[in-house]
């Protein structure tokens, strides 16, 4: 019962992150169609950054702050500067530049900090929290708190502020609401920052159990695709409840179904996934896109 | 075969010249990176006529790569079957696959579909791993080149390389007549409209399964040819990116073309390689910012450029 529990806690802390990364996925999805290729990539970026602050002396909440919003900055610049031009390109083309992005962030980040792992540090006491006779890590609780801080930040921010209610609109019918006095273009670039901002989050706290290195993000974009896609590409709730999912499954399976260990863990997900999709194919949460004949 | 204006089958004829010229220009090493074009070309060709005439947006064609790749070298390796034979054994086993998987896929769509097929091709190699036995684990299968028969002067790589091409003519001809025809109008009229294309009595259903099986063929054929040409299958070399890898190049030679991938073989092939010469810092950002420029100016692709350019003379002419 105690494995089980602990079990349970750090899957929910792994899975929160996954469900952070696949928020920043549906995010973007909603506004402009587009699976942002490069969202983990740009979360590893802004992870390295907090790094180089920590290394520079700059105390831990301070650095956690600074990169925030240094990649919300970032996410801005690289929709105004980078995605715009394609803006009416076939989906399929801003796809294949999502991917040039990938690998440009991804090789610049080895060129300057090398493939070399380095250790990051968590923010949170390294002694384990003992509640009755179950040990549960201090970085998994707190990164799960961190979590829920920052879609609660977010909920908010789309349910209760103008801005908010703009950028959904914007994404739900750019044609009204750029009638209505919105500027459409401003609100992708402002949702693209704020996927960023979301990401540099899952990115900090997922470093102290991955360690840093240039592809620490390419197996978490990979859980958060199957978690947006658990939840349905259409609903953020949902995208955060199947990171939950995904992240507990994961370890459930690999503490309690032998043969399947850590090896073929990532296929039983995707596996999963699989199934879940054939039952409902546009995820368990996600709305079925109705057409007009 | 191609029964287009006079001067496409002249540059059709003038191309495939050309092409069998090459073997006796090159050296071995680069006359197999051109080998490797031919090959990528099939694989291309097949996820475009699944991705680009039918609109089924496929990110696991690597898995039926892989397919295609390890039932030669297994049949090679542990049976001794002539290598020749195992290419069409590969191209049936994934016409197969390719439909078996193709009936569940009838009901993603779009984005569904292609997060689920990269799933699979992100499944592959830890399965490869799983399957020591058959597929020899992580260590992979070696196989030796085949050399040419019948006392042709050729080196094994020139023989390969004609092979190859042999191979690609006749998918490329099929292909096209494939697509010409009535079958290819209806593979379009799903992707475009599936609800009218059902009124005119398309089933649906059907075509899309079976075009997803065509194309894991094509693929498949030339997962067989690369397993051939490398002379080596190790599970690590079917991971995600060559997926990946497909999907670019299909994008940057055109959609719904047959000719975008032949271009599209080029670019994923040789592109790497000059990024590498460039910059040995940082070769795939240098490759990274050829890929967003050349999106920026051929947002539909080589092909798709190119069309506009006729298009533009022409008006320009008349």
């Amino acid at each position: 019962m105690e494995i089980f529990l602990q079990q349970v806690v750090s899957g929910l802390a792994t899975g929160g992150i996954y469900g952070s990364v696949a928020l920043a996925l549906v995010m973007i999805y909603q506004a402009t169609d587009v699976v942002n290729f490069a969202q983990g990539e740009m979360a590893m970026f802004s992870t390295y950054l907090a790094w180089s602050m920590l290394n520079a002396g700059v105390p831990y909440w301070a650095a956690f702050f600074a990169t925030l919003a240094v990649a919300f900055v970032c996410g801005v610049v690289i929709e105004r500067v980078v995605i715009r031009p394609v803006e009416n390109a076939p989906v399929l083309t801003i796809v294949i530049v999502c991917i040039g992005l990938l690998v440009i962030l991804n090789s610049v980040a080895g060129w300057i900090y090398s493939y070399i792992q380095k250790p990051f540090p968590s923010p949170f006491p390294e002694k384990p929290i003992t509640i009755g006779n179950v040990f549960f890590g201090a970085h998994d609780l707190g990164a799960l708190g961190v979590t829920l801080l920052v879609l609660l930040f977010l909920y908010v921010f789309f349910r209760y502020t103008t801005l908010g209610l703009a950028m959904r609109a914007a994404a739900q019918n750019p044609v009204s609401s750029r009638l209505c006095g919105i500027r459409v273009g401003w609100m992708l670039a402002l949702g693209w920052g704020l996927a960023a901002l979301v990401g540099a989050v899952a990115g900090l706290m997922i470093a102290p159990i991955v360690f840093l290195d240039p592809t620490m993000m390419s197996g978490i974009l990979i859980y958060a695709f199957a978690s947006a896609t658990l939840g349905g590409f259409t609903s953020p709730g949902g995208a955060v409840l199947g990171g939950l999912l995904v992240g507990v499954i994961e370890n459930l399976v690999g503490t309690y179904v032998k043969f399947i260990g850590t090896e073929l863990k990532l296929t039983v997900a995707l596996a999963m996934i699989l199934v879940v999709l054939l039952v409902r194919p546009s995820g368990l949460f996600g709305r079925v896109a109705v057409h007009r004949v | 075969m191609s029964r287009g204006p006079e001067w496409r089958q002249a540059l059709v004829l003038a191309a495939i010249a050309a092409a069998c010229a090459l073997p006796f220009l090159l050296s071995n090493f680069r006359l197999f990176q051109f080998t490797q074009v031919g090959i990528y070309a099939i694989a291309l060709l097949g996820l475009n006529i699944l991705t680009g005439y039918n609109g089924q947006i496929s990110l696991g064609h690597g898995a039926f790569y892989a397919l295609g790749a390890y039932t030669t070298a297994i049949m090679i390796d542990r049976w001794s079957v002539p290598y020749g034979w195992t290419i069409p054994v590969a191209g049936l086993l994934c016409l197969v696959a390719g439909f078996l998987f193709g009936i569940p896929a009838l009901r993603l769509e779009g984005l569904y579909l292609a997060l689920a097929t990269f799933a699979l091709a992100l499944a592959v190699p830890q399965i490869l791993k799983y399957f020591e036995h058959w597929t020899g684990g992580s260590q992979g299968i070696v196989l030796s080149k085949p050399g040419a028969p019948l006392g042709l002067r050729l080196s094994p790589d020139q023989w390969l390389y004609f092979v190859t091409l042999g191979v690609l003519i006749l998918l490329f001809g099929l292909g096209a007549n494939l697509l010409r025809g009535r079958t290819g109008r209806a593979i379009v009229a799903v992707r475009d409209n599936p609800i009218a294309a059902q009124a005119m009595g398309v089933n649906s259903a059907l075509y899309k399964s079976l075009t997803f099986g065509v194309s894991a063929a094509y693929t498949g054929v030339a997962g067989a040819l690369s397993a051939l040409a490398i002379a080596f299958v190790a599970p690590d070399a079917f991971n995600v990116f060559l997926s990946i890898t497909f999907l670019v190049g299909i994008v940057i030679g055109g959609l719904a073309s047959i000719s975008g991938a032949i271009f599209g073989g080029l670019f994923v092939q040789f592109v790497p390689n000059w990024a590498q010469e460039i910059s040995k810092a940082a070769p795939w950002a240098i490759y990274g910012i050829f890929l967003i420029v050349f999106m920026y100016a051929m947002p539909r692709g080589i092909v798709g450029a190119l069309r506009l350019a006729g298009a533009r003379l022409a008006r320009f002419r008349g």
